[in-house]
């Protein structure tokens, strides 16, 4: 039977499971809008802004583990959508994008809403697609999506020209997917495998570090098990907030530029540092060559492109993380049959007795205020009143790095924040898609004033499409992390940062169709939530907090993760600052 | 990050998908990650899904294995080898533009032969000269040219293989399923 691209197109996405699309319409897309009028199975959610669409097709694929799906126009909607797909790109987020293009005939020729869109997305995704026969629609859906899923999850970019979604062809529908290029290793090798194994059980000062690797695999389980079964302390990338939880007795929480204290100090004096589903990222490591000096180092990836790319690494393990923590933990198993040698026993209490102290003595921690609300309060709060059971999106900037050390996860997948690439405006957004995934739970949008700025227009979305995203808005009245660095790093020039006082967010919201909130004294805080947390429409509560507040421990760019800053420096600590930034 | 070893040429093999975009998405991956790519050369294998590129990169051990290993991650990117120091022939095609002044004429022929280059045009006073060789062999024959006025040089890029009787590119396995955007089979919408 022969259909219309534009139908053919639908058709393969429900044969690939999806059941929610987030979409902008427009000229070279209309034949799939004109389609879905009557196509039934797909929910479609109209976003106010293309990167919208991206960035709520990553909160529905990281809240779900499937794959996100989004669909706008040509020319400007995709280039909208390329912020998203680097974000996508970086926090490894599988997501489909499907964006309109000119017709066959008009490529090349500058035609209206055109853009060269596989040329600007090439770096942009791990894979992308023309489609340049309506015959090709069926297996290129099939190859998008196991490309998006499989191995590294990432963005893939699907090219449709208008004239493919309107001419008739035959659906052709592979029942599997086999490609001779593409074939990713998910099993690590034994031999590696075994190494780790007594590595982990000879090390004195072993650390685990953790990244998102572990939530793409679904590995927490097994990470636990094997944390427990060593007894190895546990920190978390930003992206890995949620694979351990935060309040274990294991936990050190986050690591690096504004990581716990413990955990940057275990990190560096370990000896042995297991490192699952993480990258070494420059945010994580400070400078590269004082990071974790004394250890040996244990990289367990499913991108081989990753390992030894900033830091030598001494035992690989290319494996998808689950399976690999699955047989790691039988390997240790296997080790701990033979008795660990006393003077091994011995120092490993002692580690834990240091890693205790430090957590002891060096505690996150912030000056209470009875006038002035402290941001970290307010994340604190939450997390006592939602159990650390709600699900948490963040922009990007101080309100971001306070939610990461304050609220307390407890489970995997319940932690969405644009780590890699930084995307302020991510928030909203990507809360849409996480609510749309999960319409009964509680979805809290932790913002900045100025992060939120970037796609406010989406509280529409949230009005119109019955999307109840709590939005909190951490309001210091400026770009709060640029003004951190102006102050500690710049000699306290401050420049461009000031938001001062508009919009007026109760207003704004109200003008949405949202419920709007404002509080600025400590007192008011705890109601305040309660409020928001039992209104059943999207909320934007505005939190007026104190604005010289930063964010603390702090690794200046380019410093050791030693170097770290615990509270407002004096000059002597400035100066150090100073000197150890090199140049971002 | 530096692994104590020293820059050098590294000659390697990929073999990708025969399709519009892979050029480019190579070419891209040297540009986005700052190596440095000193020659390419591109054309299609003896199954013309396939094409074989030749690359020559400059590069310490560490970064080679991070070229490599992008390399491999490019989707359209089925097999990429190092033939740097396993045994290996590798060719470049040049064609020069000299000056031949009359004096000249004799002396640039005679170097031609030795060198076995071609003549392949000639004026009252240019040859256009076609030879094939190895980086050593070229960079000879191009100094001994330099003294009568060198107008223009055009190179392929550099093309190899490996030395012996397997081949060391072509994948050992036997050749597998189908690629999904070649499979025959029509499925009807009714299913």
């Amino acid at each position: 039977m022969k259909l219309s691209g534009a139908r053919m197109l639908l058709e393969c996405l429900k044969r690939e499971g999806v059941d929610t699309i987030f979409g902008l319409p427009g000229g070279a897309v209309l034949p799939i809008y004109d389609a879905l009028y009557d196509f039934e199975g797909l929910r479609h959610i109209l976003v106010r802004q293309e990167a919208a669409a991206g960035h709520a097709a990553e909160g529905y694929a990281r809240s779900t583990g499937k794959v996100g799906v989004c669909l706008v126009t040509s020319g400007p909607a995709a280039t909208n959508l390329v912020t998203a797909l680097q974000d996508a790109l970086m926090d490894s987020i599988p997501i489909v994008a499907f964006t309109g293009q000119v017709p066959t005939h008009l490529i090349g020729n500058d035609a209206f809403q055109e853009a060269d869109n596989v040329g600007i997305t090439r770096s942009c995704t791990k894979h992308n697609f023309l489609v340049k026969d309506g015959k090709d629609i069926g297996p290129i859906v099939r190859e998008a999506f196991h490309i998006a899923s499989t191995g590294r999850p990432g963005p893939v970019h699907v090219d449709l020209p208008k004239d493919i979604l309107v001419k008739e062809a035959e659906l052709v529908w592979p029942e599997s997917v086999h490609m001779r290029s593409y074939n990713p290793n998910y099993d690590g090798h034994p031999g590696q495998i075994k190494r780790a194994a007594r590595l982990l059980l000879r090390a004195r000062k072993p650390v685990l570090y953790v990244g998102g690797g572990v939530i793409s695999a679904d590995a927490s389980a097994e990470l636990l098990e094997l944390a427990e079964l060593t007894q190895i302390p546990v920190t978390t990338t930003l992206m890995g907030l949620g694979a351990f939880p935060s309040e274990h007795p294991l936990s050190l929480e986050m690591l690096g530029m504004h990581g716990t204290y413990y955990a940057n100090m275990a990190v560096h004096h370990s000896d042995v540092l297991v490192a699952v589903g993480a990258r070494f990222d420059d945010r994580v490591t400070g400078r590269v060559d004082a990071f974790a000096p004394h250890a040996e180092i244990v990289h367990i990836d499913i991108d081989p492109s990753s390992i030894s790319k900033n830091l030598k690494v001494h035992v690989p393990i290319v494996g998808d993380c689950r399976r690999v923590l699955r047989a790691l933990v039988e390997a240790v198993r296997e080790e701990l049959k033979t008795e660990v040698p006393a003077p091994v026993r011995d120092a490993r209490r002692q580690w834990q007795t240091q890693v205790a102290e430090w957590k002891e003595k060096f505690p996150l921690r912030y000056d209470w205020d009875d006038d002035v609300i402290k941001p970290q309060y307010v994340i604190q709060e939450l997390s006592n009143l939602t159990r650390g059971e709600a699900l948490v999106v963040t922009g990007v900037g101080q309100h971001q790095m306070w939610a990461a050390q304050y609220y307390k996860f407890k489970h995997p997948r319940a932690w969405f924040t644009s780590g890699g690439l930084g995307t302020m405006g991510y928030g909203l957004p990507a809360a849409m898609g996480v609510q749309a995934a999960h319409p009964g739970r509680l979805v809290v949008n932790i913002d900045g004033d100025g992060s939120f700025q970037m796609n406010s227009q989406e509280m529409a979305t949230c009005f119109s499409e019955n999307l109840p995203v709590k939005t909190i808005i951490i309001n210091n009245s400026g770009h709060g992390m640029v003004r951190q660095w102006q102050r500690i790093i710049y000699n306290e020039r401050y420049f461009a940062i000031d938001l001062p006082g508009v919009p007026d967010w109760v207003r704004l919201a109200e003008a949405y169709g949202c419920v709007g909130l404002r509080v600025s004294k400590p007192s008011e805080v705890v109601p305040a939530l309660e409020k928001m947390l039992s209104t059943p429409a999207p909320v934007i509560l505005d939190v007026c907090v104190d604005k010289d507040e930063c964010v603390f421990p702090m690794v200046p760019a380019g410093g050791a993760n030693t170097d770290m800053i615990l509270e407002l420096p004096n000059k002597a600590a400035k100066d150090k600052a100073a000197k150890s930034q090199t140049g971002f | 990050m530096n692994n104590g070893s020293e820059p050098r040429k590294h000659t390697i093999a990929v073999q990708v998908e025969n399709k519009f975009g892979v050029l480019s998405r190579v070419a891209g991956l040297f540009s986005a990650r700052g190596y440095n790519i000193e020659s390419l050369s591109v054309g299609e294998t003896l199954d013309p899904s396939v094409s074989r590129m030749t690359l020559v990169v400059r590069g310490d051990e560490f970064v080679i294995e991070q070229v490599m290993k992008q390399l491999h991650k490019l989707i359209d990117v089925i097999k990429v080898t190092d033939l740097t120091d396993d045994g290996h022939v590798d060719r470049e095609l040049v064609l020069v533009r000299v000056n031949a002044e009359p004096q000249h004429r004799e002396e640039i022929l005679r170097m031609a032969d030795i060198f076995r280059a071609k003549v392949v045009d000639v004026t009252q006073v240019s040859f256009v000269l076609e030879v094939t060789g190895d980086e050593g062999k070229i960079d000879a024959f191009l100094e001994l040219l330099r003294p009568m006025g060198i107008q223009e040089v055009v190179r392929t890029g550099k093309v190899a293989i490996s030395r012996g009787p397997k081949s060391r590119t072509r994948k050992a396995e036997p050749p597998r399923k189908a690629r999904v955007s070649d499979d025959p089979r029509v499925v009807g919408f009714a299913d």
